[in-house]
């Protein structure tokens, strides 16, 4: 048994990321975009009998999905939080199919919302882990610029990646969040030099190598194949995913180098049946140039170490021979919170709907999105495809 | 200055030695008495084999750069007079990995893979943290 075929996502709605939440609550954007999510399916709320929520950065707490439910009236059958970081948006695909093919229920919706400012993390820190609290904190090891900043040093030592290899990433992304009305920074391409110029946060990282955080959100709709050839859009059928965990601090991950992205990746390339040479585009969340350069390597589109090549030899924009990001990724989109991996698996829809407007990839019939949590933590890969 | 306090680690039952010992300039980690494998951080369990038999054993302290990383911007307010900080993943010679400073070195001459052995900052009157310098 698997759950290749059996449920598809068939609408979806994104907020445009804004630098400051302007009045909106994490609750009141999760309902906006829940109701332009079920409209976007074809479908009433009283039609949704599931929820996958994850609590925000900015309004956390105990009991987020019973909140969720509570604002707006929902009478779910299965109802949940999915907390793995970035990786949630990924880990919510699978597991609403799984619930449905279980019927558990018939329709899940899928959302998330948060708020960002910028004194948040002082006034406000949602909890971490008390072993990092007393055991990487005190060094400076807290917040997720450092860990990323060792990772990249560590391949660097490895694999000879250069500063301009991972530059590329973010100058790519770029061109497609030029095309991209919803991105945060879509209104200029950037050059190497510029992001070489930028200013350095975390010794080898630079300013435009790291997402800038943002309000906003996103939401889908899960539903069976059955149920989802009913709709108005074409349905994008879960045809693999992935999962792996190992570690939650960096320092006591086994490798820095060698992520978890493989473990999840094979698995969801095994039961989709498909090959990386039948991919279209990816979605790599991309928190950091770093994490785009090691998820290439460790989904298997490259060989390990030849990341900082593959990106030198092909243009990841959306028109490029490897669209990688079509929405400029979140290093332009903007990160919205939590909500952060949902751009990804909402511009992977997009695209499979043929709905890509402007930056629409080319005949594309199967992508690969993947969501990270926490410093390489969470790893949940998808393969997503307009044939069941 | 800064108004902000430098984080400090919140100590508990299971971790207390490592910081006692710390605060004695000594480092000291976990071992299985059953399997034998090095642990890191503290814990009741081993988490190889899952046994409680767990013993404290003084290490050399000796160990190499795995990785590390300058930050121009503080990751905590606490620690804005630090900057540029090295924060540091250090591989000891025993096995486990332990997050930590690289002081009394010019981040210039800083690579992955030097030798580095452990020093002792004592930071307040309750706290000593683990920090390393280049052997």
């Amino acid at each position: 048994m698997s759950l290749r075929g059996k449920a598809a996502i068939t609408g979806f709605a994104e907020m445009a990321p804004q630098k400051r939440p302007e009045g909106k609550t994490s609750l009141g954007i999760i309902a906006e975009m829940a109701r332009a999510a079920i409209a976007d399916a074809g479908l009433e709320k009283s039609q949704i009998d599931g929820l996958l929520t994850a609590a925000s950065l900015s309004d956390f707490s105990m009991l987020w999905p019973s909140a969720v439910v509570e604002y707006l009236h929902l009478n779910p059958r299965y109802f949940d939080q999915v907390e793995l970081g970035g990786a949630s948006s990924t880990g919510m695909v699978w597991r609403a199919a799984a619930a449905i093919e279980a019927g558990m229920c018939h329709t899940v919706l899928c959302v998330i919302g948060d708020t960002w400012d910028s004194k948040l993390f002082m006034n406000k820190p949602p909890p971490f882990p008390a072993t990092e609290l007393e055991f990487d904190a005190p060094y400076g090891l807290s917040g997720a610029n450092a860990g990323y900043a060792l990772i990249a040093r560590r391949h660097m030592h490895e694999f000879g990646t250069t500063a301009e290899q991972l530059a590329k990433v973010a100058v790519d992304q770029r061109k497609s969040a030029c095309a991209n009305p919803h991105a945060l920074f879509g209104q200029q391409q950037i050059s190497v030099d510029d992001v070489l110029n930028s200013r350095m946060i975390a010794d080898p990282l630079h300013l435009l190598e790291i997402v800038s955080p943002a309000s906003g959100g996103g939401a889908f709709i899960v539903t069976s194949a059955d149920r989802a050839k009913l709709g108005p859009n074409r349905p994008v059928y879960l045809l693999g995913a992935g999962e792996a965990g190992e570690h939650s601090s960096i320092t006591r991950a086994p490798s820095m180098t060698h992520s978890l992205v493989k473990p999840a990746a094979d698995l969801a390339f095994d039961m989709a049946g498909v090959t990386r040479e039948q991919i279209d585009f990816i979605q790599p969340y991309d928190c950091y140039t770093i994490t785009v350069l090691v998820t290439l390597e460790d989904a298997g589109f490259c060989a390990k170490g030849e990341g900082g090549r593959f990106i030198e030899e092909h243009d990841l924009s959306w028109a490029g021979d490897f669209p990688c990001n079509t929405h400029g990724g979140q290093l332009s989109f903007g990160q919205p919170g939590i909500a952060g991996g949902m751009s990804h698996v909402i511009e992977g829809v997009r695209q499979l709907m043929g709905r890509g407007e402007q930056r629409q990839v080319k005949d594309a019939t199967i992508g690969y999105v993947n969501g990270n949590g926490g410093i390489m933590a969470e790893q949940c890969g998808l393969i997503l495809g307009v044939e069941q | 200055m800064s108004n902000f306090p430098p984080p400090v680690p919140a100590i508990t039952d299971v971790s207390r030695p490592f910081w006692q010992a710390a605060r004695e300039h000594r480092l000291e980690i976990q071992r299985c008495d059953d399997c034998g494998e090095w642990i890191f951080y503290p814990r009741q369990v081993c988490s190889e084999c899952l046994s409680s038999a767990l013993s404290w054993r003084q290490v050399s302290g000796l160990g190499s750069v795995y990785s590390y990383t300058i930050l121009h911007v503080p990751p905590h307010p606490g620690l804005a007079d630090e900057l540029p900080l090295i924060v540091a993943v250090v591989k000891l010679d025993e096995g486990p990995q332990l997050t930590t400073n690289i002081v009394d070195c010019p981040p210039q001459n800083l690579t992955v893979d030097m030798p580095v052995s452990a020093c002792f900052d004592d930071v307040d009157d309750n706290t000593t943290l683990v920090k390393f310098r280049p052997v």
